[in-house]
């Protein structure tokens, strides 16, 4: 599972895509974990604020896209500011052992879960020769 | 000898000022990018931001993943103080199992002062999508109060 993000010489990621020269938004890379298990590869993501119907979950040719948009509860503006909230986004590329077709995801208290089951491996079979 | 060329002096003093800009130029981490994370080391956590208007004062927190069971606000006077946990992946994952590990994950407390006295019994909180938002009714007493000015 590589990811596509640029090597800078700070060592601080920089997330690719989403260059758009009308896009004035700014995008904030969520902090990610990733794990193996015996069925395959869990992803969980931190993305506080976003409402479930503003997340999307792409998945084309192999990249799988986590964008979404965060919003304050505020409803007025902060007299004392700690952090701002943007819009999420993040890429990842999946490996030909991932079963794309069986991803399942799942967003509860602001944290994405995604599991990516491994593909089954077609089995080696035996085959008889008919002797006539 | 070597004949003055103002050209070359122009040139020279260009060259000199793209020198003195270069370092300047070198990028500075993004403060939005590292704004939110709670990280490994002594920050705070969680960040808050802080509004009010005429009743209450209003508290959000960023803090997603958070064991609802394990989250405590409590109030005294002026001091709002949140603790909680944010439960680890699981402990059955091996380290090495791990092909990346950005979530910190752990207990937390933090106590603030608020800009005015808080009502402590009225206190609501709520956990939405990964942020707390905690409302805090100002205390009858440090309500603003209108006074009319009597004209004799």
């Amino acid at each position: 599972m590589a990811e596509q993000t640029v090597a800078t010489t700070s060592g601080q990621p920089v997330a690719t895509g989403k260059e758009g020269t009308r896009a004035p938004e700014r995008y904030i890379q969520p902090p990610v974990d990733i794990y193996e298990t015996s069925e395959g590869l869990v992803l969980l993501a931190d993305l506080p604020g976003v409402v479930p119907s503003d997340l999307e979950i792409r998945l084309e040719d192999h990249t799988l896209t986590m964008q979404g948009k965060a919003k304050h509860l505020l409803t007025s503006e902060p007299m004392y500011r700690e952090y701002e909230l943007g819009n999420f986004f993040r890429q990842f590329q999946l490996s030909e052992q991932v079963d794309q077709g069986k991803i399942a995801a799942r967003f509860q208290h602001g944290v994405l879960t995604l599991q990516l089951p491994r593909a089954e491996k077609p089995q080696p079979r035996q085959i008889a020769v008919q002797v006539s | 000898m070597a004949q003055w060329n103002p050209w070359q002096e122009m040139e020279a003093l260009r060259r000199g000022i793209d020198r003195a800009f270069e370092q300047v130029g070198v990028p500075l981490p993004s403060p939005f990018q590292i704004a939110f994370l709670p990280g490994r080391a002594a920050r705070e956590y969680p960040l808050v931001n802080l509004a009010d208007d005429k009743d209450s004062v209003y508290l959000e927190a960023l803090a997603p993943g958070l064991d609802p069971a394990s989250m405590n606000v409590s109030v005294v006077r002026n001091t709002v103080t949140l603790s909680g946990e944010k439960p680890r992946v699981t402990t059955e994952v091996k380290p090495e199992a791990f092909h990346r590990e950005e979530r910190a994950a752990g207990k937390f407390v933090r106590s603030l002062e608020l800009p005015s006295e808080v009502d402590a019994d009225k206190v609501k909180a709520e956990y939405k999508n990964g942020l707390l938002l905690v409302t805090l009714p100002k205390a009858e007493s440090a309500k603003a109060r209108q006074i009319r000015v009597q004209v004799a």
